[in-house]
């Protein structure tokens, strides 16, 4: 095992927040320092350097209200490549069943010496309700509809690693927008690196007055398919749809699935992203998803270095 | 005999559309003259730069009790009023039990009583347990004391039995008040839908769930002759409609509570639990309408939607949290800041949508300075700043968006049947 412990500072020297709620409340600049720290830990780990000393003898805790295994492994394995202790609490079986409040656990979970909480939650703002109870730094790891900064830095961060930048490129985020908190941390975070953002599915799954944010609206993809340099396939939520906000699966599928077929009309070098787990066959056909032009793995890998970057950066010990 | 003289106040009575500096002379709790007077009495109070009027109504207040006593009772509600500089409330029957029967009413009123303090006018439900199915016992309620009824918070939704509601209260002059929503549209909402829900991917309710609503109501009051009172409307469409309502001679009138002509839908970035309101908090257009119906008598009156929780209930993740504000101790600072101080109306408009506004659609006689009038009265500092916090809210709701808000003007004494029951 290499601990390495003496890292280039030159970041974390520059890095000023506190808490990373949202995508939304980070500048440009702010959003390029995690993607080039998480760049610094992948050269490191390219050199064998798997295990880092950054944050020995901090705690991290992972308080999972609503359950997630990909991002809370991530987040775990993050915290230890760095060194740091975990703690792990998920709402199943907790005292919150009792009638506790979230912001009672939560302060109970502070008071046994955490400096870093890692929380999801499926109520928008609840890591904002932490941050403003707690003092320690919060990392939102998904809050409801809202947000889900880390998963939109690690789509980000595999874009730009694939294709040098996002200045000019043009994005598709397909699929269900009203209830996607990767969609909005996404729109926040490319919009802000200078890519054009198109966001696309049935017009009963794109939230009022979207536009806003800075995107287009399409409701066929087959339309914008070939303007596009980058499509990210949001996962439609089955769990989350209040019934009716589209016909069937099979429609779905037929109007806004990704599939060989579709593939073919669009230009040559395109990126298929997806925020995992997708549903085979509905969003995107296996041929496309173990294709040539899927990063999904890429993906995964390069989650884990961006939630150690975060984990790095927002820790508020072993400043340099 | 006790008599009272309120000495060289600027005396507001929109009932009479008195606006005049002079003495008010109470004499065993009833109104004796407005004027110029010589005789001595037992009491003298001065209210040189203060303004007088008709003791305050706010037709729009949950008092919890029975049922909820954490959250509020019959007593603490009461005094909260008095702290507001109000004389009167009529509060809604979705207590547990719910006030569907005679004898739920006469709970109330006893209640009430027993605390002495603020006049308390209790609503009945319309229907059953407020389930919106079949009706409640409407002519017992009017006998046992009730003066409207309401399903409080829950919708009307069903367009028939409102149908209904209103034919069998039209047999006792009774209006039905309805919450303006269709449950549908505004299902599993936290906040108004527009932009900011939707950066917030919080879930909206749209304004046309209160346009629709208001929409069915007038079409029914036109249908039945009835008399429908729009709580707390908040949209610019419901506006726009009550005022061709009105104008075309329905018996249609219309509430608003500060919060929705104060604080717009921006404020829910916070994710602070407090603004978190229903009808919830919209944008400017819809703001603007509101003043623009309180310029022009669209609505009638302004009422606080006074709904505490116990701290507990509120401080805990935004879609949990019940919806509403403890309102009654900043009904009056917050419409003056809102209101006077920018200009949009002048004092005896405002008195008037706090007295005799809700008093006639209430049809209680209250909210006048008339001779003969049960002297309640409340004098009110214009100029006096203070900061409103909520710690010091009698009320058990602490839950209020206007905490460390810098406000000027407050109820300085207050009078109910001719005795000071309230001073700062
Ligand atoms: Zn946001």
């Amino acid at each position: 095992m290499n601990f390495v412990t003496d890292t280039d500072n030159s970041i974390k020297k520059r890095w000023t927040k506190r808490h990373l709620l949202g995508l939304e409340y980070l500048s440009a600049d702010e959003i390029t320092m995690i993607l080039d720290q998480a760049a610094e830990f992948k050269r490191l780990a390219e050199q064998g350097e798997t295990k880092l000393g950054l944050l020995r003898g901090t705690v991290v805790a992972n308080l999972f209200f609503e359950p997630s295994t990909r991002t809370r492994t991530s987040f775990g394995l993050a915290a230890k490549r760095l060194s740091a202790d975990t703690v792990e609490f998920s709402a199943a079986g907790s005292s919150l069943v009792k009638g506790e409040t979230f912001i009672d656990t939560a302060r109970n979970i502070e008071a046994m010496g955490v400096d870093q909480v890692v929380v999801r939650h499926s109520t928008p703002g609840a890591p904002h309700l932490l941050a403003q109870n707690l003092n320690t730094s919060v990392l939102n790891a998904g809050d409801g509809t809202h947000e889900h900064p880390t998963q939109a830095l690690l789509d980000i961060f595999t874009i730009r690693e694939h294709r040098g930048t996002l200045q000019g490129l043009t994005v598709a985020l397909v699929g269900d927008i009203s209830h996607s908190r990767v969609a909005r941390s996404n729109i926040w975070g490319l919009t802000k690196l200078g890519a054009r953002v198109i966001v696309c599915g049935p017009a009963t799954l794109i939230p009022q007055h979207v536009e806003k944010l800075g995107v287009e609206v399409a409701t066929n993809l087959d339309k914008i398919l070939p303007e596009l340099d980058c499509i990210n396939l949001l996962r439609i939520q089955f769990e989350r749809q209040r019934s009716g906000l589209f016909p069937s699966i099979a429609e779905y599928a037929h109007l806004f699935g990704m599939n060989g077929e579709r593939l073919k009309t669009a230009k040559d070098d395109v990126m298929i992203l997806a925020p995992g787990p997708i549903n085979r066959g509905v969003e995107i056909t296996p041929d496309v998803a173990d294709g040539g032009h899927s990063v999904i793995l890429d993906q995964v890998t390069n989650g884990l270095l961006i939630r150690m970057a975060c984990l790095y950066l927002l820790n508020p010990k072993n400043s340099p | 005999m006790t008599s009272t003289r309120i000495r060289g106040g600027r005396v507001i009575d929109p009932s009479q559309g008195i606006d005049t500096v002079a003495d008010l002379v109470l004499q065993d709790g009833k109104v004796v003259s407005i004027g110029t007077s010589s005789a001595a009495a037992d009491i003298e109070i001065d209210a040189t730069d203060m303004i007088v009027c008709p003791g305050l109504i706010d037709m729009h207040v949950s008092l919890r009790e029975p049922g909820f006593e954490e959250d509020e009772t019959i007593a603490t509600g009461a005094a909260a009023a008095l702290a507001g500089g109000i004389t009167s409330v009529a509060c809604m029957p979705d207590t547990q039990p719910v006030v569907d029967n005679r004898a739920a009413a006469e709970f109330i009123i006893l209640q009430a009583g027993r605390a002495g303090l603020a006049n308390v006018f209790p609503l009945g439900a319309v229907t059953k347990d407020c389930n919106g199915e079949e009706l409640a016992e409407i002519g017992q309620l009017v006998e046992a004391g009730v003066v409207a009824f309401s399903d409080a918070t829950r919708p009307l939704a069903n367009a028939e039995i409102m149908r209904r509601a209103l034919e069998y209260c039209g047999m006792f002059n009774r209006p039905i008040f309805n919450h303006p929503a269709v449950p549908e549209l505004v299902h599993g909402g936290v906040m108004h839908e527009d932009y900011v829900s939707t950066e917030l991917g919080l879930r909206g309710m749209p304004a046309a769930a209160e346009d629709i609503s208001v929409g069915r109501d007038i079409a029914l009051a036109k249908v039945t002759g009835g008399r429908v009172h729009l709580q707390t409307i908040s949209s610019l469409g419901s506006i726009d409609q009550i005022r061709r309502a009105k104008a075309a001679g329905l018996r249609v009138t219309a509430e608003i509570s500060p919060h929705n002509f104060t604080l717009m839908d921006e404020r829910l970035r916070t994710f602070n639990s407090n603004y978190k309101v229903d009808p919830p908090l919209r944008t400017a257009d819809h703001l603007a309408a509101c003043i623009e119906g309180l310029q022009d008598g669209t609505i009638d009156a302004i009422c606080s939607d006074h709904q505490p929780y116990a701290p507990e209930k509120k401080s805990r993740e935004l879609n949990l949290v019940p919806f509403g504000v403890s309102g009654l101790e900043t009904l009056l600072p917050i419409s003056i800041a809102s209101l006077i101080e920018p200009g949009h109306l002048d004092w005896p408009q405002l008195i008037g949508k706090l007295t005799n506004g809700p008093a006639n659609i209430l049809g209680i006689p209250k909210g006048t300075l008339a001779t003969g009038a049960e002297a309640d009265v409340t004098i009110i500092d214009p100029q006096v700043e203070w900061t409103i916090d909520a710690t010091q809210f009698r009320s058990r709701g602490h839950n209020t968006p206007f905490d460390g808000w810098k406000v000027r003007g407050r109820a300085r004494t207050v009078l109910v049947a001719g005795v000071v029951v309230y001073e700062v």
